[in-house]
């Protein structure tokens, strides 16, 4: 399969009058499509601004990324602009990119994830899980061939956070999504991905790749990866990778 | 509901103290500005107060009606909001335009930083008489001073507004690759729009001085001239009137922000 983003040699620092701050280092990866892949690493490591590199929000030092499709990007926060409705939000993208939006296919996606009573209600009418969707809405509507995720579900609460977690594997995997999760939660990222990178310290580098095969019987989701056997150990390898005590 | 049964709901019982609660905060306001004028009507009355330097309620009442009478309190009730609008209009938009300029330049607002800073701390009152020559004295030097008593803080506090926009959603926006006007329109102003309500309500006030001032120094017409006058000539009835007239036209115009801002707060 083809390539859809390509890291080769990226360096990235931040300076300021204080000094420097070597963030990542010597950067190597290919992400093919439709692969959801997870990136777990000390906090301050560097994961976001991986994330920003990848949207193009900043640029390497050195080093070159290729990116063959388009980008959506969906934070920690969902960012509602309060004083727009949930369909003025969701169409946000379009309405920058001055791209005509089709009413229907924006009523099938509210239809479908279960928002339609409340396309004309305000952001501060809406739970914390229905506002994490709009926002996923948000970034669905411009059609991104890559899905970049930055701890998309760390502001959830817990049960909210595992329903939120399935029905976003859903969408991921029906529209064929490549797709990078940052996240803390090592249980999430077995859960999600198809494959998990460990991020050093700073200066960071990968410190580890881990190819999650479950080897579940039914079609895997989120939930149902929790209850794999082989769970544990990959838990137990990712837990060391990181070494909290190094 | 059923109106012979006695037992509130929790939620009744909320709604019933709620009201209460208005009632008394509005039945208090309306005693304090009777008890407050019916004192002072009667120390005036029995000679505590000196009626001389004082004045007193009815006294004010019968000039104000002899001045709506002849029509005499429109002609500066008029040239007085007429010229308090304008200053507020002008330096509140010249101000909220000039910050949005600075918004787009950091570095412009760098280097212009220490200079807004010593305009600000200017005593614009002291300096009027020279504003009002450099201007042409009437209703542009009157209106020159009103605007600059709230333009240079109108810049200072709007742009710092814009600039502590939130960072995510700056964040979001550029990730749709938003352009910087783009990014003004859909979020530096939306997103101001309570802030920017504050900062008229704080102009009005300063409008409302700057004219005052300005007609103290060079105008025949106008509230500030009749409270002038008044004192020049010792006639307090005067000038309290102008006074009460004054508070009025400043509350009204403070009213009409406020319904402005409960609508907006209504519709998010
Ligand atoms: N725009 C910036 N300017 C200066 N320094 C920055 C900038 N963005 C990030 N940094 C620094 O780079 C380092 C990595 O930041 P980053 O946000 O990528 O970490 P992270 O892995 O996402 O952390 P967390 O797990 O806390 O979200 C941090 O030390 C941060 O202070
Ligand atoms: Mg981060």
């Amino acid at each position: 399969m083809e390539n859809e983003i390509e890291f080769k040699n990226v360096c990235k620092s931040f300076y300021s009058l204080k000094g420097e701050t070597h963030v990542l280092q010597n950067m190597n990866f290919t992400i093919k499509k439709g692969e959801i892949v997870a990136i777990v690493g000390p906090s301050g490591c560097g994961k976001s601004t991986l994330l920003n590199l990848i949207s193009g929000l900043i640029k390497p030092d050195q080093g070159t990324i290729q990116i063959s499709k388009k980008v959506g990007y969906m934070f920690q926060k969902d960012n509602l602009l309060e004083w727009r409705t949930v369909y003025k939000n969701i169409t946000l993208g379009p309405e920058i990119k001055k791209i005509k939006v089709d009413n229907k296919h924006i009523d099938t996606l509210l239809e479908k994830y279960g928002l339609s009573e409340f396309k004309f209600h305000y952001p501060k009418e809406l739970s914390g899980g229905m506002r994490q969707r709009v926002a996923l809405l948000r970034t669905l509507v411009l059609d991104p061939d890559i899905l970049l995720l930055d701890e998309p579900f760390s502001s959830l609460d817990y049960q909210t956070k595992i329903t939120v977690q399935d029905d976003i594997y859903k969408i991921i995997k029906e529209t064929q999504k490549t797709t990078i999760l940052v996240t803390h939660d090592i249980t999430e990222a077995i859960a999600m991905a198809n494959r998990v990178l460990v991020l050093t310290k700073r200066p960071s580098t990968i410190k580890a790749v881990f190819d999650i095969q479950l080897d579940l019987k039914e079609e895997k989701t989120p939930f149902l990866a929790r209850n794999s056997a082989k769970f544990k150990d990959y838990f137990n390898l990712i837990w060391e990778a990181l070494d909290i005590h190094e | 509901m059923n109106k012979q049964k006695k037992e509130y709901t929790n939620q009744e019982k909320y709604v019933r103290n709620y009201k209460k609660n208005r009632r008394i905060i509005l039945f208090s306001q309306i005693a304090l500005v009777f008890v407050f004028i019916g004192v002072w009507e009667l120390f005036s009355s029995v000679g505590i107060l000196d009626e001389f330097l004082f004045s007193k309620p009815s006294a004010i009442v019968k000039l104000l009606a002899q001045y709506i009478k002849t029509n005499e309190i429109f002609k500066h009730v008029g040239i007085s909001l007429y010229e308090t609008l304008l200053g507020l209009i002008i330096g509140t938009s010249l101000g909220i335009l000039l910050a949005i300029g600075l918004w787009f330049s950091k570095t412009l607002t760098k280097i212009l930083d220490p200079f807004l800073v010593v305009l600000n701390a200017l005593p614009k009152t002291a300096l009027a008489p020279i504003l009002i020559i450099w201007a042409g004295t009437g209703i542009k030097g009157i209106v020159v001073v009103s605007i600059s008593l709230s333009l240079v803080m109108t810049i200072i506090s709007a742009h710092n507004f814009f600039a502590h926009v939130d960072e995510d959603k700056l964040k979001m926006l550029k990730s749709f690759h938003a352009s910087k006007f783009q990014i003004l329109t859909k979020l530096v102003l939306p997103s101001n729009v309570a802030n920017l309500l504050s900062i008229i309500k704080i102009n009005i006030g300063m409008a409302w001085v700057g004219v005052i001032v300005g007609e103290f120094l060079v105008s025949r017409f106008g509230i500030g001239y009749l409270v002038v006058y008044g004192g020049q000539v010792f006639k307090l009835d005067l000038v309290m009137m102008g006074v009460f007239v004054l508070a009025i036209l400043a509350y009204l115009m403070y009213l009409i922000v406020t319904i402005f801002e409960k609508y907006y707060r209504k519709k998010r």
